[in-house]
């Protein structure tokens, strides 16, 4: 490993992408020593021993970053494993990943923190940060000794995809963070409204009967947010919005100068709650699938910032999960091996997403949300390179997924577009085989 | 004995739902039911149409009316049945829906008559199994042999249903007979209302062209057809209304507010009726009422429905 890290890599006449400096042009980009070394270097700077890729026709950016990913351990191995998520990740693109503290028992002691640590160094495909929880066991009545897992690496503190239903110990939480510097990620919903349901409350449900979650859920619990962040400064992040209602009220904290991270999922960029037609389990997500409108707006809202960043909500789940009763089945998609195609395929081909946004919204933005050094190509900063060809075809069959889990709606589909060659840390960790 | 005509226009080996039929295809399926009938009657035995055919009625939910008329159905058409019920989800038996239906198709039945509570398990199962499904009520999703055997007996008595005003009255969110009973009937140009407890009653369903009421007693007059919906109380998760004795007050149709309605009314209920709750007794029995026609209607339907499924390939099996 010691004698790759020392290799150095030329990658010659690609679409060099990287939103932290302004940068979308063609050139070429030096890694020595697992750093980025040089931009459009001089030959003269060349070590002779440089392994040349030519990346015409494709993408070179900054690896992806992705938060409150679903890697399945501890606990839920027979859905995801560290090992497998992370390989799922740099297939997708991915070199780094904050998993989600929502495994079982959740990841809320400095002790969890650091097996997710050790297993994710043994894995050793894309890099693991750890979100610890917000409260013990995920209860949402008392804190977790957030500063132990601060301690012990936890880079941000969640219990999301459970919401914060506990006001009172959300501005506690976020009171208790200033001492740490460390986000909380919510996921803004009013459970009282929502509970025992199946899809977004709207015409299509209205059709099919199935169980309603309103919109407004989502809309009250984010100014809920808003305002106990306003009050306490603390920091917060506010993860996978996905409506109109709430979009509106981030647009107006935004503007009054209030600091808040917002991101979207990017199912509920591609698709609606129409898709629910077909009953399909697989589009049973948390976020719902919304309305056209709300779909619309999530995208203006990236295209204006309201909305920060893209994450793959990475939910992977067993197939026996998946095949029960529509109320019965768990929500989420498995997402990592997919979500850039998926992204090239519905966004960015159809001109509803430009490149440059779209790194800055996978790489650049999770990067500076977090406070990892990563996101970014600049001269010194960790080699974690993505080389994307964008024209490539692909059918999304099983034994594509890296993932342990199979329950995408994306299944059997044809894809445009997908990793070609990934580094971590200036090694080449994974490499499409050519077909 | 005239023997019924398979239609020509059927091609469907599926029934899920009313939402995707055509005015055609609703329309055949209740000539077939009226001329099956027609010929069960004439004859002295069972008829021969679906004779070494094998059906099984797959109730993951209760069911008496339901199943009984689908296996009576059966039965008239000479085709053997067997039961399979289960309460429930899968879960708790630690198999899937899938694979129950799986297991029962393998022992070579030709259609499978499925009742859940989750919206939808009939569309699925039918992109899992070979043989014919036909939806028995999916949740508060659809319930279309209830939504045709309704449509039925108001074509029996009214001899049309363009045109007439039928409401359907009480718990439309949880209904999957209201579902049923508005594709259908719209499909074949009635006008519907829905009338109840606003927070049963969405005002959702005018953008699909339903007038939305909350007044029983406002639109009473202009009513052709009441269709007194159960409230289905276990459906749902908080009551939606303070109490029952609140809502008979409101909606209950009583001898009052048979003096207000129009001397031609029918009153009809998809049954099991809550005496009291939906409707008096004195109603429930009296002149107007056709609870007891929708149940004999309810074996007709199913025998066409079967019929129909099942004969898509011309009989062969």
């Amino acid at each position: 490993m010691e004698a790759d890290r020392n290799l150095s890599w030329l990658i010659e006449n690609g679409r060099i992408i990287d939103p932290s400096q302004r940068l979308d042009r063609v050139g070429r980009l030096l890694l020595i020593g697992g750093r980025v070394a040089a931009l459009d270097p001089l030959d003269g700077d060349i070590p002779a021993d440089c392994s040349r890729v030519d990346a015409s026709g494709c993408v070179v950016a900054p690896g992806l970053v992705d938060i409150a990913t679903e890697l399945g351990e501890p606990g839920l191995e027979e859905d995801e494993t560290i090992a497998t998520g992370t390989i799922a990740a740099l297939a997708g693109g991915y070199t780094s990943l904050a998993c989600s503290a929502s495994t079982d028992p959740p990841i809320d002691t400095a002790s969890d923190v650091e097996f997710v640590r050790q297993k994710a160094a043994k894995a050793d495909n894309a890099r693991v940060y750890v979100i610890g929880c917000v409260s013990k066991g995920r209860g949402g009545e008392e804190l977790a000794e957030i500063g132990s897992l601060v301690e012990a690496g936890a880079i941000a503190l969640s219990d999301s995809p459970l919401p914060m239903g506990n006001t009172a110990l959300l501005r506690k939480a976020l009171e208790y963070c200033l001492m740490f510097n460390r986000p909380i990620i919510d996921r803004p919903e009013v459970r009282s409204l929502t509970r025992d349901g199946v899809m977004h409350e709207g015409l299509t449900q209205l059709v099919l009967g199935l169980a309603p979650m309103p919109a407004e859920a989502e809309d009250l619990a984010t100014a809920r947010d808003l305002r106990l962040l306003e009050s306490t400064g603390g920091r917060l992040h506010l993860n996978s919005i996905s409506t109109a209602g709430s979009i509106d009220i981030i647009r107006r904290a935004k503007d009054r100068g209030t600091i808040v991270t917002v991101d979207t999922r990017i199912m509920n960029l591609c698709f609606d709650d129409e898709c629910l037609r077909t009953f399909d389990a697989n589009y049973k997500v948390n976020p719902p699938l919304r309305s056209r409108r709300d779909v619309d707006l999530c995208l203006e809202a990236i295209a204006d910032s309201t909305i920060d960043m893209i994450t793959s909500g990475h939910q992977p789940k067993s197939l026996e999960k998946k095949m029960q009763e529509l109320d019965a089945v768990p929500f989420g998609v498995t997402s990592l091996d997919t979500c850039l195609a998926q992204a090239i395929t519905y966004l960015i081909s159809t001109g509803k997403l430009d490149w440059k946004r779209a790194i800055d919204c996978f790489s650049t933005q999770p990067s500076r949300m977090l406070g990892i050094d990563a996101g970014t190509l600049t001269i010194g900063s960790p080699a974690d390179v993505v080389v994307i060809d964008p024209g490539v075809n692909w059918i999304v069959e099983p034994h594509q997924l890296r993932s342990r889990s199979r329950n995408t709606p994306l299944l059997n589909q044809t894809l445009k577009g997908r990793a070609r060659m990934v580094w971590v840390g200036g090694v080449l960790k994974y490499q499409l085989a050519v077909a | 004995m005239v023997e019924p005509k398979y239609p020509t226009v059927w091609r469907r080996r599926h029934l899920l739902d009313l939402e995707s039929l055509t005015v055609v295809e609703i329309n055949a399926l209740l000539d077939c039911a009226e001329q099956l009938t027609t010929a069960y009657n004439a004859s002295s035995t069972k008829l021969s149409l679906l004779n070494g055919r094998t059906i099984a009625n797959l109730f993951f939910e209760n069911s008496t009316r339901t199943r009984n008329s689908f296996s009576l159905a059966a039965k008239r058409l000479g085709a053997d049945t067997i039961e399979f019920s289960s309460s429930g989800s899968s879960t708790s038996k630690g198999e899937t829906f899938i694979d129950t239906a799986k297991t029962i198709e393998a022992m070579g039945v030709d259609a499978v008559v499925v009742r859940h509570s989750t919206p939808g398990t009939s569309h699925l199962l039918s992109t899992h199994l070979n043989c014919s499904v036909l939806n028995a009520g999916d949740g508060p999703h659809e319930h279309p042999t209830q939504g045709l055997l309704d449509i039925l007996t108001i074509r029996q008595k009214r001899g049309r249903i363009e045109g007439l005003t039928v409401a359907l009255v009480g718990d439309i969110a949880h209904s999957r007979t209201a579902r049923s009973n508005i594709w259908g009937l719209k499909k074949l140009g009635a006008h519907v209302i829905v009338c109840g407890p606003a927070t049963l009653v969405s005002k959702k369903w005018e953008q699909f062209g339903v007038e939305v009421a909350y007044s029983l007693d406002e639109i009473l007059p202009r009513c052709d057809v009441l269709n007194l919906l159960r409230i289905q109380f276990e459906r749902q998760a908080t009551r939606p209304f303070p109490s029952v004795r609140e809502y008979a007050l409101l909606y209950a149709m009583n001898s009052q507010r048979m003096l207000k309605s129009k001397s031609d009314i029918l009153i009809m209920a998809p049954g099991p009726i809550n005496r009291g709750v939906e409707l008096t007794p004195e109603v429930a029995d009296g002149p107007h009422s056709v609870i007891l026609q929708q149940v004999s209607n309810g074996i007709s339907i199913r025998m066409a429905a079967l019929w129909l499924m099942l004969g898509v390939d011309g009989g062969a099996k």
